[in-house]
């Protein structure tokens, strides 16, 4: 028996794959956002907090780095209603990926925070600056700087790490492409052009974060 | 009796554990052979066998994990061929490691001073004989830590091939809490054990790399 390619069984269906691939860009770019902000908290407090709390970031690196994300998502999205926190399919998508996220860049915004000479940090404080200063200022800035092009391909990664959230219902450009395949029966079909258009959307996303890395982050 | 099916719950998740590793190994030590290959065609400066090359490690890399297993075992079995959870998972996750390794270990020879690599020509070695006398034996210094912490990666990978029903041990979880309704439970355990496989190995990866920028 030979199999004949057919494309066009795809083209009723282009709606749903652009929608799919909305969800799909919201999500990373939510979660992106959000989870930097958890990371350069993170960090911060990892850093320069007290014990018990870079302790406790350490703890929720560790374990966040150290587990698959779908299982992640799974113990969010099933797991907690048992607890009584209730999520919808997209909620419980969103906490996790910036959660995940939130992990990953607290690890790797540290290590640009290790990074900034200590001189440096004395410099500051001898200048009068407050602490809160020589964190945004000095520290943060120059940790940046460093760390940007390891963040990128971490953002990539968690934008490809995304299509697991269509296992929970989440409507994103994997679960769209799920649905027109129990429809049509086109499986190669359907998986090959979202897989062609995840590839797109990787290269795409990768030049755009090189452009805002040349406009906005500077070394020096 | 909650007692009782607690143990039973984390007895079948540990049973469940070997199929991950396993499969971990599979995609490690395939992936490592496949990528070593695609090392030599990615190093070999003939442009027809390395932009091909390029390509394919532009695909896996650039697209998720998760349509590369669908793509082999819905996409492949269309065209009439057989497969089996245990064969798509096996050979999605192998060429998935074995385009982030090729990018690691190249990244490592790279590293290499250009001299070494004039050196060894101007005593009229093959390009062969370069990589494996005077190239790989120093790259393969600097691979170890991020080897060692990709492989990380590659344990986590073999969590998807649960949605192409490949019983390991997230699909153990799935299975265990459709017949207990405990997902709390289930889900924290199935993480634990993750855990447990993962961190010693995040752990060496970040002891290896902190003795090798000593010994620099």
């Amino acid at each position: 028996m030979t199999y004949h390619l057919e494309f066009s069984a795809l083209l009723p269906y282009w709606q749903d794959l652009a929608w799919g691939l909305w969800f799909t860009v919201v999500l990373t770019v939510v979660s992106t956002v959000a989870g930097i902000a958890v990371g350069t908290l993170g960090a911060s407090a990892r850093s320069f907090g007290p014990p018990w709390l870079s302790g406790l970031v350490r703890v929720y690196v560790e374990l966040i780095r150290n587990t698959p994300f779908i299982v992640q998502l799974f113990f969010i999205f099933f797991g907690l209603p048992a607890l009584g926190l209730k999520l919808s399919e997209t909620t419980a998508a969103f906490i996790a990926m910036v959660v995940n996220l939130g992990a990953y860049s607290t690890e790797i915004i540290r290590a640009g925070i290790d990074a900034v000479p200590k001189g440096h940090i004395e410099a500051g404080v001898s200048l009068a600056m407050t602490r809160l200063e020589v964190l945004r200022y000095i520290v943060l800035r120059q940790a940046f700087a460093k760390i940007y092009p390891a963040l990128s391909s971490q953002i990539v990664i968690v934008m490809l790490g995304s299509a697991v959230v269509s296992q929970i219902s989440a409507p994103d450009l994997t679960y769209a492409a799920n649905f027109i395949q129990s429809r049509n029966f086109r499986a190669f079909e359907v998986y090959f052009v979202v897989a062609l258009i995840y590839l797109v959307l990787s290269i795409l996303l990768r030049y755009l974060l090189r452009l805002i890395g040349d406009r906005f982050v500077r070394v020096g | 009796m909650s007692d009782f099916s607690f143990w039973i719950i984390l007895k079948n998740l540990i049973w469940a554990t070997q199929w991950t590793v396993y499969l971990s190994l599979i995609a490690f030590v395939g992936g490592g052979i496949v990528g070593l290959i695609l090392l030599f065609l990615r190093t070999s400066q003939v442009k027809w066998l390395e932009v091909p090359t390029k390509l394919y490690i532009e695909f896996f890399q650039g697209t998720p994990l998760l349509m590369q297993l669908f793509l082999f075992f819905f996409g492949v079995a269309l065209f009439g061929i057989e497969v089996s959870p245990w064969m798509a998972a096996g050979l999605a996750l192998t060429l998935w490691t074995s385009a982030f390794l090729t990018e690691i270990w190249r990244g490592c020879v790279e590293a290499i001073p250009k001299g070494q690599w004039e050196a060894s020509g101007s005593l009229a070695m093959s390009y062969i004989e370069q990589m494996r006398y005077v190239i790989l034996p120093q790259a393969m210094r600097i691979a170890i830590a991020p080897t060692v912490g990709f492989s990380v990666q590659v344990i986590k990978g073999t969590a998807l091939a649960s949605i192409i029903g490949f019983v390991e041990l997230t699909k153990a979880g799935t299975m265990l809490n459709n017949a207990t309704f405990r997902p709390f439970l289930v889900y924290a355990l199935v993480a634990l054990i993750y855990f447990c496989l993962c961190f010693p190995l995040s752990w060496f990866a970040k002891r290896l790399e902190g003795k090798l920028n000593v010994a620099r």
